[in-house]
């Protein structure tokens, strides 16, 4: 059962950002797909809510070859699904929105809800992450940008303090030789995955490897970089025997917890196999970019 | 907590209800207007039994709150039917057998009347992940998924 709320509806950011700051106990709707399913089991029971869904200054999808791709916060997944410019200048996105709950999540569901969320199985973390996304959030007094791979403190939790909401991704322009591969683990397509991988390759002129990304999702309490695998690979003239060992590196390094749906011992072998296959995938990419 | 007035468009209409914010859309749907054609069944997202349409795009009503549907147009099963005549995808359901108990059919004809309106030359493939967010436990969905092929195939017109 949803607890009574008093429900606020800014007209703009500048007044959403004043709302929140004055309200202490407020929780940030936008879409709602994840918010509303923990608010009726009520574990999350807010005396404010603050409706971002209409605030229009937020909803945008901009690129340039130059600065990249910005994505702001109450922008659709399906809205990025069907984006020309985002399934060509980077498919992996389009990709794992296609496979992101269900087309009518997509539909009402944002990609900063999404983030805010911050569910270590959620599928653009890890993506974004592999493509080496920033975040901008901000609150009336004042905005600031992080890694996103910096933005994930633990389950459910971000860096974001009270008053803060999250504002825009920023994907950096792709570079000439660049892969980006991700696969979830699950039996339903619209299910969130089981264990999830996401992974990235840039090479130098030579073919040798000059940076690489593995992150692996639901392993742990945050969308989790596999740093060793990735230096493992750097410098390197890649070929299987090197993404089997960084499989390898990827299922030891990980945090599963075994639920219903899979052992702790499955997913990290599961892990293992994802992180070979996406780098082998995210490689041959590169190779044909 | 206070009440507050919802002015929104349903199957062409126009209403004014005094609800709760914490209202969902299905509960207006059905309890306030009366639409009962619009199920409720997992309440969590995932069996898309509550599907209807928000300003053409299928959502699960269960999951979004019915004061967010300020000022748009929400199309529910009732508003497929048009003078009296059942929609395309409606006939090409019965024709094609594709339910049993029925209780899965308004978000399916949702789901698909939305993808139809937005498909060019679809696949079969494009027809089945058109219906990812619905469960139906009785047909094992290939009846459904021939019904939304008859119809883009312009086997139904409208009448």
């Amino acid at each position: 059962m949803i607890n009574d709320f008093h429900y606020l509806k800014p007209a703009s950011l500048k007044e959403a950002l004043a709302m929140y700051a004055q309200y202490d106990d407020c929780k940030v709707i936008c879409g709602g797909q994840s918010l509303l399913i923990v608010m009726r089991q009520g574990m999350v029971a807010p005396e404010y809510l603050l409706d971002i869904k209409h605030v229009k200054e937020l909803s945008y999808i901009k690129f340039d070859d130059k600065d990249g791709l910005r994505i702001g916060a109450t922008t659709t997944h399906r809205e990025i699904e069907k984006s020309d410019v985002i399934a060509k200048k980077y498919p992996v996105l389009v990709a794992m929105e296609e496979k992101l709950a269900s087309i009518q999540t997509r539909n009402w569901g944002t990609i900063g809800g999404n983030l805010a969320h911050a569910d270590p199985a959620g599928d653009p973390g890890p993506v974004l992450i592999a493509l080496n996304a920033e975040i901008k959030f901000g609150s009336s007094s004042g905005e600031k940008t992080v890694p996103l791979d910096e933005f994930f403190v633990d389950y459910f939790e971000t860096k974001m303090e009270h008053g803060d909401l999250v504002l825009e991704v920023h994907v950096p322009a792709p570079e000439p030789k660049f892969g980006c591969a991700y696969q979830k683990f699950n039996l339903l397509d619209s299910d969130m995955g089981i264990v999830a991988a996401a992974a990235s390759v840039t090479l130098n002129a030579d073919g040798t490897c000059k940076d690489a990304r593995v992150v692996l999702g639901n392993a742990g309490p945050v969308p989790l970089r596999v740093t060793k695998a990735e230096d493992l690979l750097k410098g390197k003239k890649l070929d299987d025997a090197l993404f089997a060992e960084a499989g390898q590196i990827a299922s030891e390094e990980a945090q599963p917890v075994a639920d219903i749906h899979a052992s702790e011992e499955h997913r990290r072998h599961v892990l293992g196999v994802l992180t070979k296959r996406m780098l082998k995938k995210a490689f041959e990419q590169a190779q044909k970019a | 907590m206070e009440k507050q007035v919802l002015r929104f468009k349903v199957n062409g209409d126009e209403y004014e209800v005094f609800i709760h914010p914490k209202t969902l859309l299905a509960e207006v749907i059905r309890d306030h207007l009366g639409f009962t054609g619009t199920k409720r069944g997992c309440e969590t997202v995932s069996c898309g039994a509550c599907t209807v349409n928000i300003n053409g795009f299928s959502v699960k009503s269960c999951s979004v709150l019915a004061i967010q549907c300020q000022d748009m147009e929400v199309t529910t099963v009732e508003g497929l039917e048009k003078n009296g005549k059942l929609s395309p995808i409606q006939r090409a359901f019965l024709d094609n057998g594709s339910y049993q108990c029925g209780f899965c059919t308004p978000g399916m004809l949702m789901s698909a009347t939305a993808f139809i309106s937005e498909a060019k030359n679809p696949t079969k493939e494009q027809m089945k992940e058109s219906i990812e967010g619905n469960v139906c436990r009785c047909t094992g969905y290939n009846s459904i998924v021939r019904a939304i092929e008859a119809v883009t195939q312009g086997k139904y017109k409208e009448e």
